[in-house]
């Protein structure tokens, strides 16, 4: 990890450009080859991999958090049916909404797609701190197996995935169950927050030489303002839950009132992150989006920097919402006024990026290959979701539809459409790079078709039963009520998404083998992932690139230069300006390790014997030392080495 | 006497009929409701006109500017005249989005005040309490003998403005008539009270709408509006303490009230009944329905409910009673002579 300025270090002009040599690569090849083999496994750190394991981890909870909302639509389909019965029925909502926000959500759209894409798009080697982020994926793999061996073993959290005080509390849950939630809480924060580092870092200082910030795609203006949206978000909730956890099992008492303690304290620490969560799985989508369209109609997006504005605006404004979530609780109508402004707001960066879509397609050629008409579900999807959002920012409607189905209806809608839909447009798109074929389009087209068509049979009807009074997480409902066929009708949509979602996994593993090959740049898309190779290799470029333009590959000149000076027998990353992007630095980047392994080994033994005894603290943060200490022994013959090799120049 | 209040109920139940569905669209029973759904409504044109318009837009940008080729084209030359004249649409859609956000905003700051606002002299005060799963209701009064206990069957006069006092005992609950008003959390640790009013006689479905546990999907009540009269008369009738039973099959049933473990969570006043862990059951034969509305006050489902309440509501606080046939039919004889 030695900085240095090495004067020979330089952008060369056009036109010398060689082409690599097989013998640069070999080097290339040598100096970023990843273990192989069982235990190569754990000490694997190029992004790639690591990014690979967040998508099939995260999409493998998308599908199980799934098939419990089939179990629970099921259930739903009749009035009082007894398929699954309260006990089971809370565990299953529970579960489906715990495991889609944080272990399927966050991981996906913005760890998985973040750490495999954004090191190729800002055009450098591999990511910073490459050893934090496979630390991030094995806390965040073991916080995922932890929490579903609890539902496994009838430990599965069952007071939603808000666990509100004092339900959630000793009195009134006791056993085990929601110190599992608790704690999966803990565990998948800390991943985010260790992926939100390395990403910010990424972004603000290796990006290609010339990629100034006003040059940056969408997508790295997305990630980093999410970035920072987790670092500031997260903290809430890892506090509220783990004040929770001190509640249950060491009696304190912060939120029982009967001890002067404040249920409302947890409702504002848990949605001053709950909401701008919502931003941070929604905002990824709109960069998808963003990407799409300026690929499909073959124009640069129109709008750019309004789209830059309104991506950083929303991350403010996002965290001056929360309280549009406890408008029921009679807080004093003043304050209510302010967030219902406030939520009113939000609308206005939001409508900016509709419209400057929108115009870009206009302007632009468009062409409608597949992944655009996951673009054109978004639209339509969204657009519902959004405007009955502008119905519950209003206090006097919230308060009537407040926890019924049309509050289910309407969070579906913004989150399968801003965040499922973009989610299959970016894997169609972005697949065929990681795998290096491509997609069938025929099943692509009955993945989206039947997965549309089951989402708004689902959702659309649950509009009408929350007016007609259906009230959120009911195990079941009186046959009274006439809400049975608007159930059933439900049930039926939420089985066509399940075959939507199973057409993709067929589609996936079948183009695997069949697919065409799709070659380095099969969309002639503009940015600096589609200059390497498919799948790429570990270095991802033979040639570390610079850039003229937003779109790198677009407004590349016919002899852009290239960086030269950056070592390739050894891993080396070229440092640059966070404003300008100019060449700054050279630094080392870790070779693979089994520390973070270990760390997160030791660090999830922490976590579970807490969760079963306050006094085990004591002896598993004794491994958590051990590791961390062995994570950041200092490399003395590294360091001996490039000391030799440098050459100054006074 | 007795006829005449079953007329009432009849007619109540009639005009209930129209609100089964428990609504909150083109039912609404106050002034409060109509005055959200006509909110909800206005927003709900603004939002069917924007989604026409930006989807018709998308569309036909899609039409306009679609090719079908199967290679990618080259990238388009940037253009200047287009890229004005999509800088006046967007920058006209969002002056326009800005302006019916304003709208929206003023119409919802204005709609609040009214349906928060509502206060009239000498009202009716109801202290509502939620329990883990149903509702205890207290009608207070000065002189303590006069305060009528009850649960989950709330009676009100109509036309005349209720204050509901709110309080929890255990979880957090959500009162929610839909046909009447918005809802209103009932937080433990806090006390707050809304006021409402309703305008037409009826029966009015509510349920409490945060999940509060196992039995939070039934947990339900009702709203009884009656005219002033009607009100007057339930509220002295409850006031009253339990009849002394005279017929040798009802003394039996009360025995067998206050041998089991019925007497450990239920008051009847007028016996030596009087826990206060369960609702009260003085009047339990008056209501329509039983278990906070999960089930009705016939024979059969109020045998069955006393047998094993955990097939109807499983999870819910009372254990099961396995009785013998003939106490069983004494007590719930018993029960449904509390008038």
């Amino acid at each position: 990890m030695t900085p240095s300025s090495n004067p020979k270090m330089a952008v060369a002009e056009p036109p010398v450009v060689p082409p690599p040599t097989a013998d640069r690569q070999l080097r290339l090849q040598r100096a970023w080859k990843e273990p192989t083999g069982f235990f190569g496994w754990f000490t694997k750190v190029h992004h790639t991999s690591i990014g690979t394991r967040f998508l099939v981890t995260a999409f493998i909870f998308f599908v199980l958090g799934g098939l419990l909302a089939m179990l629970m639509r099921l259930q739903l389909a009749r009035p009082e049916n007894r398929f699954l019965g309260p006990d089971k029925y809370n565990q299953f909502f529970t579960m489906h909404g715990s495991t889609m926000i944080f272990l399927f959500a966050v991981p996906l759209m913005f760890q998985g797609l973040g750490i495999y894409l954004v090191p190729l798009i800002v055009g450098t080697r591999n990511i910073a701190f490459p050893r934090l982020a496979a630390f991030s994926y094995y806390i965040y793999l073991f916080g995922c197996v932890f929490f579903w061996v609890g539902l496994l073993l009838n430990t599965g959290a069952d007071r939603g995935w808000f666990a509100y005080v004092t339900l959630s509390g000793p009195d009134f849950s006791p056993g085990k169950r929601v110190d599992f939630w608790a704690q999966m809480i803990t565990f998948t924060e800390t991943s985010a927050l260790a992926t939100a580092v390395c990403l910010a870092a990424t972004i603000l200082k290796h990006r290609a030489p010339g990629m100034s910030l006003n040059r940056m795609p969408m997508i790295l203006w997305e990630k980093l303002v999410l970035s920072f949206m987790v670092i500031f978000a997260m903290p809430a909730v890892m506090l509220s839950s783990s004040m929770l956890l001190l509640d249950r099992t060491v009696g304190t008492q912060f939120f029982n009132p009967a001890e002067g303690g404040d249920v409302l304290l947890y409702q504002h620490l848990f949605w001053f992150f709950g909401h701008p969560d919502v931003y941070i799985i929604f905002l990824p989508g709109t960069a998808i989006i963003t990407t799409l369209v300026t690929c499909f109609t073959r124009r640069h997006i129109f709008g750019y920097l309004a789209l830059v504005v309104s991506t950083i605006s929303i991350g403010f404004i996002g965290f001056g919402v929360w309280v549009h979530h406890m408008f029921a609780t009679g807080l004093p109508q003043m304050g209510e006024s302010f967030f219902t402004a406030a939520t009113l707001m939000i609308v206005i960066p939001t409508a900016v990026q509709f419209f400057c879509w929108i115009a870009t397609i206009w302007e632009g050629r468009l062409q409608f290959k597949f992944p655009m008409w996951w673009v054109a579900g978004f639209f339509f999807v969204f657009m519902i979701g959004g405007l009955s959002g502008l119905m519950l920012a209003s206090v006097p409607v919230d308060t009537q539809v407040h926890d019924t189905f049309f509050v289910v209806a309407h969070f579906h809608y913004v989150l399968i459409g801003g965040a499922v839909f973009p989610m299959f447009g970016a894997l169609y798109f972005w697949i065929p790079k990681m795998m290096g074929r491509m997609m069938n389009e025929k099943l692509g087209y009955w993945n989206f078709w039947l997965f549309f068509i089951g989402f708004n049979m689902t959702f659309f009807t649950m509009h009408f039963l929350g007016l007609r009074g259906m009230t959120r997480r009911v195990y079941t409902y009186l046959p009274e009520m006439n809400w049975g066929w608007l159930n059933f009708v439900a049930t039926i949509g939420a089985f066509l998404m399940g075959a939507g979602v199973l057409v993709f996994i067929i589609n996936f593993f079948w183009s695997r083998v069949h697919g065409r090959i799709a070659g380095t740049d099969p969309w002639k898309a503009g940015s600096l992932e589609w200059a390497v190779p498919s799948p790429p290799p570990h270095y991802n470029f033979a040639e570390l690139p610079t850039v003229n333009g937003r779109e790198a590959l677009w407004d590349a000149e016919p002899n852009q230069p290239i960086v030269t000076g950056v070592r390739d027998d050894i891993r080396e990353v070229l440092i640059t300006d966070s404003l300008d992007g100019d060449p700054d630095s050279k630094m080392d980047s870790p070779e693979p390790s089994a520390w973070p392994f270990w760390a997160a080994i030791a660090i999830t033994g922490l976590f579970v014997g807490s969760v079963f005894s306050a006094k085990s603290v004591e002896y598993t943060s004794i491994p958590v030392i051990i590791t961390l200490i062995g994570w950041y022994w200092p490399k003395w013959r590294e360091t001996q080495q490039r000391k030799a090799t440098e050459v100054w120049s006074d | 006497m007795k006829l005449s209040r079953a007329a009432a109920y009849a007619t109540l139940l009639l005009l209930a009929g129209c609100q089964s569905n428990h609504s909150m669209l083109w039912s609404s029973a106050s002034k409060q409701a109509s005055d959200i759904e006509w909110l909800y409504w206005f927003i709900f044109w603004i939002c069917l006109v924007v989604f026409v318009l930006v989807i018709a837009f998308f569309a036909g940008g899609l039409a306009k500017s679609n090719v079908d080729e199967e290679e990618m084209a080259p990238i388009l030359e940037s253009n200047e005249p287009g890229d004005r004249r999509a800088k006046v649409g967007v920058s006209i859609a969002l002056g326009i989005t800005v302006v019916t956000l304003f709208v929206v905003l003023a119409l919802s700051i204005v709609t609040g005040k009214t349906t928060e606002g509502l206060t009239s002299k000498n009202p009716i005060t109801i202290e509502v309490t939620g329990h883990q799963w149903w509702w205890e209701l207290r009608y207070p009064n000065p002189q303590a003998d006069l305060t009528v206990l009850s649960a989950n069957e709330i009676h009100i006069p109509v036309g005349k403005p209720i204050v509901v006092l709110t309080a929890s005992r255990d979880v957090i609950h959500s009162f929610w008539a839909p046909n009447i008003d918005g809802k209103r959390d009932l937080l433990p640790g806090y006390q707050s009270a809304f006021t409402f009013q309703i305008d037409k006689p009826g029966i009015y479905h509510g349920q409490c709408a945060e999940f509060c546990g196992e039995q939070h999907a039934h947990m339900g009540f009702e709203i009884v509006a009656q005219t002033m009269d009607e009100f007057q008369h339930w509220l002295n009738q409850q006031r009253k303490p339990a009849v002394e039973p005279q017929d040798a099959k009802l003394v039996h049933g009360r025995d067998v009230f206050l041998t089991h473990a019925c007497v450990l969570c239920h008051t009847i006043r007028g016996t030596d009944a009087g826990s206060k862990v369960g609702p009260d059951l003085t009047h339990m034969g008056s209501r329509r329905l039983l278990a906070a509305t999960a089930i009705s006050n016939a024979p059969g489902s109020l045998a069955g409910w006393i047998t094993d309440p955990q097939r109807i509501k499983p999870g819910v606080r009372m254990p099961a009673n396995p009785l013998a046939p003939a106490d069983l039919d004494a007590l719930v004889t018993y029960l449904r002579s509390l008038q």
